[in-house]
């Protein structure tokens, strides 16, 4: 099993920024005891969400030839909670793309609103730690992941058939 | 107008607060990154990426931080540096104040050798070339 935050992207423009959405309910397990009687999203969840969208934004930049590893979290400030029936979105916007990593600014909103500010950092593992003797197959980018951007580019090329 | 070196330090002391998250009274032009502020890998590409946007300059990849040097048998043997590895680590960070190193070159001392003034020597340097 992978846990995947994000629900779909809406937003993908390659090397540059994309959106993608979450939309928070109470079939998720964990918020029944975060907190019990007061479930809300967990902020760090809100980062990972941030981290898979900003990292398969880093990752297509490369054409998914680099592990994108999230190496550091520099910064994640939130001014409100996400609650069942919330539809939570994040913007990520690519900053510095390198050999070694990346850094990307994040904006997430709430139904529209924004309520958190998130920096982060990757790490293209192959090309910053040579001596780890990685696996040579990419395990970051695996067919669960890439399917939340293929769809993203389903339902963009049918809104185009659509004349949308 | 050329940055004055206490302007410098400052922007460098912003920089290592927000990359560490160390309260600024921590960075002194002699606090060592590793030892004394806590730095980890990740960190010295974090604070060369902040940098360069922070003072608009390129830093190429290992001119700050020399760590290849470090890696090559000819340089370093049983733990110390060569004499050649030295006189070429001089070379490769003028930035850096490494004349110890000819008294006591046992390379697990360089992480206490690179200090905040050695970043701060670095971005003068840098802007004045």
């Amino acid at each position: 099993m992978r846990w995947i935050w994000i629900d779909a992207f809406t937003h993908f423009e390659s090397k540059k920024r994309a959106r993608a959405v979450k939309n928070v309910t109470l079939a998720e397990e964990h918020l029944h005891d975060h907190f019990p009687g007061y479930p809300v999203l967990p902020p760090s969840l809100m980062i990972e969400g941030m981290a898979q969208t900003a990292g398969i934004l880093v990752g297509e930049a490369c054409d998914f030839r680099e592990k994108v590893i999230l190496a550091k979290i520099r910064k994640a400030r939130f001014s409100d909670y996400c609650v069942p029936g919330d539809q939570v979105a994040y913007d990520a916007e690519v900053e510095i793309i390198e050999q070694a990593a990346a850094t990307i600014q994040g904006t997430v909103y709430r139904n529209g609103n924004e309520i958190g500010n998130i920096s982060l950092m990757f790490s293209h593992a192959d090309q910053a730690s040579k001596d780890l003797n990685l696996p040579e197959h990419n395990f970051v980018f695996n067919d669960q992941f890439m399917s939340l951007l293929n769809n993203y580019r389903i339902h963009s090329a049918n809104e185009h058939v659509g004349g949308k | 107008m050329a940055l004055s070196r206490d302007e410098i330090f400052n922007r460098v002391k912003d920089v290592l607060v927000e990359a560490l998250g160390v309260d600024d009274d921590e960075v002194s032009e002699t606090a060592t990154l590793t030892n004394d502020l806590g730095a980890e890998s990740i960190d010295f590409l974090d604070i060369v990426f902040r940098l360069e946007k922070d003072f608009s300059i390129k830093i190429p990849s290992g001119e700050l931080f020399q760590v290849d040097l470090l890696q090559n048998p000819e340089y370093v043997e049983g733990g110390n540096l060569t004499k050649l590895g030295i006189t070429k680590l001089k070379e490769a960070m003028p930035h850096a104040d490494l004349s110890s190193l000819d008294d006591n070159p046992d390379v697990s001392r360089m992480p206490d050798l690179f200090t905040v003034g050695t970043i701060v020597k670095y971005v003068e340097l840098k802007l004045a070339a």
